[in-house]
């Protein structure tokens, strides 16, 4: 089992528990506040191994707020208040003993908006490697993320260029390849198609299911063709605005196929015949 | 032609795109750039007059003897003033060495690491009222602080003094560099697992760079054209510079003793030390022109 509290991993080791199939993250949230605004409440998703499991639901309902609990990303924000368990290979990632920083190094993430470092394509991938004290072969391990993020084509002959001076949709490819440099066991994304044009997006959808043969990946979507062209497992989330908040819930989570074509909740059916209509 | 005629002639709905001076926004457009160019050839009279002068003045006795000369006593002829470029390199290089650490790590505490905390707040006032303090006051209390408590002006109380002045520069050109930083760049790192100092200094620090190093050159600018701050730190000297403990020669203070002397050689050497003082502080203010633009 992996250690949460002790180093990071090692960027050349096996990356734990992915061998056998089965859950690589389970949610169970209760609660979710900022500050005192109730963001999100009674919410149980799960990440599989070697799935993609697509988000969705209408704007605000959270899903960007349970993603970035996945890795505890959200406690950057001071406000933020999780109340439930999130476990990554069954451990409490919010338990007292974990220091977050490695949890982030177990679990990558890739942003909606693409956000390369102000350096070389070089030095972007190989960022991690080197955060992680990592001793081998740089430029295999560089040229390896390139490769599996499907941009080393595009950028052999110039990874002394600035990741800046790239293409909106290379850019996120090299966010892909920076985040996967290191070996994460789970990546997750928040919309990671939303600022590309269509063709870039077909790249990286590609992409992602190439990548799920390694990672277990989670993906925040608000395209449902994407939702249905990518993901196995899906997640829907809706907004509740009664008693004047507005609190986000899971309303149900299931294979891809059956949300899609036989909901079992009514919120998912209409808000899917709307979406398509 | 008037406006109307010109319309007729084309097909009516197809717009003219071509300059016409009788429109009244047209015509603002000119008058007012005429005049900004009247204000800022005013403006500029008295800096090329003072540029024209350095370099008529200063020019004739510029070579070199003089850069590298020791300067004359009373009545002699002849001598330079190479002690005090020496001078001011040491001091201004101290005063760097002691506020490019200091400043750039103060910028980047206020820029990113705690930038709305109490202590950040002090600093950042402190800093604020520095930079308008009158530089005179830096050498007080330096000689109050080192000069007094060594028994000996110095360079090295100088480049303190310098220093002293510098580290408001460099701290606050440094705190909106690091500003300037996107914060998907940081969300980014923390997302990678870095921690909030790896993020400081692997991301936040070499991204702001360029306008970090802007701020440092301005700084080595304005220290090397100082004089009031070096009066009652490193006082003067005649002879080359053999220790950072003894008093020490530098062009402003030169200028300064050597313009109120009644013998033309000296007032000579006062305008040609002049000319290298302003070349000195020109080179890093386009040094730090040049690696500002060269951002991303
Ligand atoms: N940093 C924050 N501070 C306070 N409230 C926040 C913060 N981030 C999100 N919220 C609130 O939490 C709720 C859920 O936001 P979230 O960004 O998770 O929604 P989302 O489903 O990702 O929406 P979208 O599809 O528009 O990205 C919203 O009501 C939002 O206003
Ligand atoms: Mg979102």
């Amino acid at each position: 089992m992996v250690s949460l509290n002790t180093v990071a991993p090692a960027a050349a080791s096996p990356r734990p528990g992915l061998s056998e199939t089965g859950v690589a993250i389970d949610a169970r949230v209760e609660k979710i506040y900022y500050g005192d605004f109730l963001a999100v409440r009674d919410s149980h998703v799960a990440v599989e191994k070697g799935q993609i499991t697509g988000f969705i639901g209408p704007s605000g309902c959270g899903k960007s707020t349970v993603l970035r609990s996945l890795n505890r990303m959200n406690d950057l924000i001071p406000s933020f208040r999780l109340m439930g368990s999130v476990t990554f290979l069954g451990q409490d990632i919010y338990a007292k003993s974990v220091d977050p920083v490695v949890v982030r190094r177990h679990i990558g993430m890739v942003f909606q908006q693409p956000n390369p470092f102000s350096m070389s394509i070089y030095e972007n991938v190989a960022f991690g490697l080197r955060l992680n004290r990592f001793k081998g072969d740089y430029d295999e391990k560089v040229e390896t993320a390139l490769r599996k993020a499907g941009l080393w084509n595009e950028v052999k002959d110039k990874l002394r260029q600035n990741g800046l001076a790239l293409s909106g949709g290379q850019q996120q490819r090299l966010c892909i390849a920076r985040a996967i440099a290191t070996n994460p066991t789970v990546l997750l994304m928040d919309e990671p198609c939303s600022a590309l044009d269509p063709i870039a997006t077909r790249i990286i959808e590609e992409l992602m299911l190439e990548l799920k043969q390694e990672y277990s990946v989670a993906i925040v979507t608000h395209n449902m063709q994407q939702a249905m062209r990518v993901a196995d497992k899906t997640a829907f989330f809706s907004v509740d605005i009664s008693k004047g908040g507005r609190t986000g819930f899971l309303v149900e989570q299931g294979d891809t196929r059956q949300i899609f074509h036989d909901p079992r909740e009514k919120l998912t059916k209409d808000y899917i015949s709307g979406e398509f209509s | 032609m008037t406006v109307i005629e010109a319309d007729m002639n084309r097909k009516p709905d197809v717009p003219s795109l071509d300059h016409s001076f009788s429109d009244p926004r047209a015509l603002r457009n000119t008058i007012q750039t005429v005049l900004l160019w009247i204000v800022a050839l005013l403006a500029s009279v008295p800096l090329f007059s003072v540029l024209y002068m350095l370099i008529t003045r200063g020019g004739a006795r510029l070579g070199w003897e003089a850069i590298t000369a020791l300067p004359p006593a009373g009545l002699e002829m002849g001598g330079g003033f190479g002690n005090a470029i020496v001078g001011t390199v040491v001091m201004v290089g101290i005063g760097a060495l002691i506020s490019v650490p200091l400043g750039v790590l103060g910028g980047l505490l206020l820029g990113a690491i705690a930038p709305s905390s109490r202590m950040s707040d002090a600093v950042r006032f402190v800093a604020k009222v520095l930079t308008g303090f009158p530089s005179i006051l830096a050498g007080v209390f330096v000689y109050a602080w080192l000069v007094l408590g060594m028994g000996t002006y110095s360079a090295f109380a100088g480049g303190v003094a310098l220093a002293v002045r510098m580290i408001p520069t460099v701290m606050l050109t440094a705190e909106q560099a690091v500003r300037m930083v996107p914060q998907r760049m940081k969300d980014a790192a923390f997302g990678m697992g870095c921690t909030q100092t790896q993020v400081a200094l692997r991301v936040t620090l070499p991204t702001a760079m360029p306008g970090v190093l802007t701020g440092v050159m301005l700084a080595v600018a304005g220290a090397a054209g100082e004089s009031a701050p070096l009066l009652f730190t490193a006082l003067f000297s005649n002879y080359w510079i053999g220790s950072l403990t003894e008093p020490t020669a530098s062009l402003s203070i030169l200028i300064y003793n050597f313009s109120g002397m009644p013998f033309p050689n000296q007032i000579e050497l006062a305008w040609a030390a002049s000319l290298v003082l302003v070349l000195i502080v020109l080179v890093f203010n386009i040094l730090s022109r040049l690696i500002g633009a060269r951002r991303v």
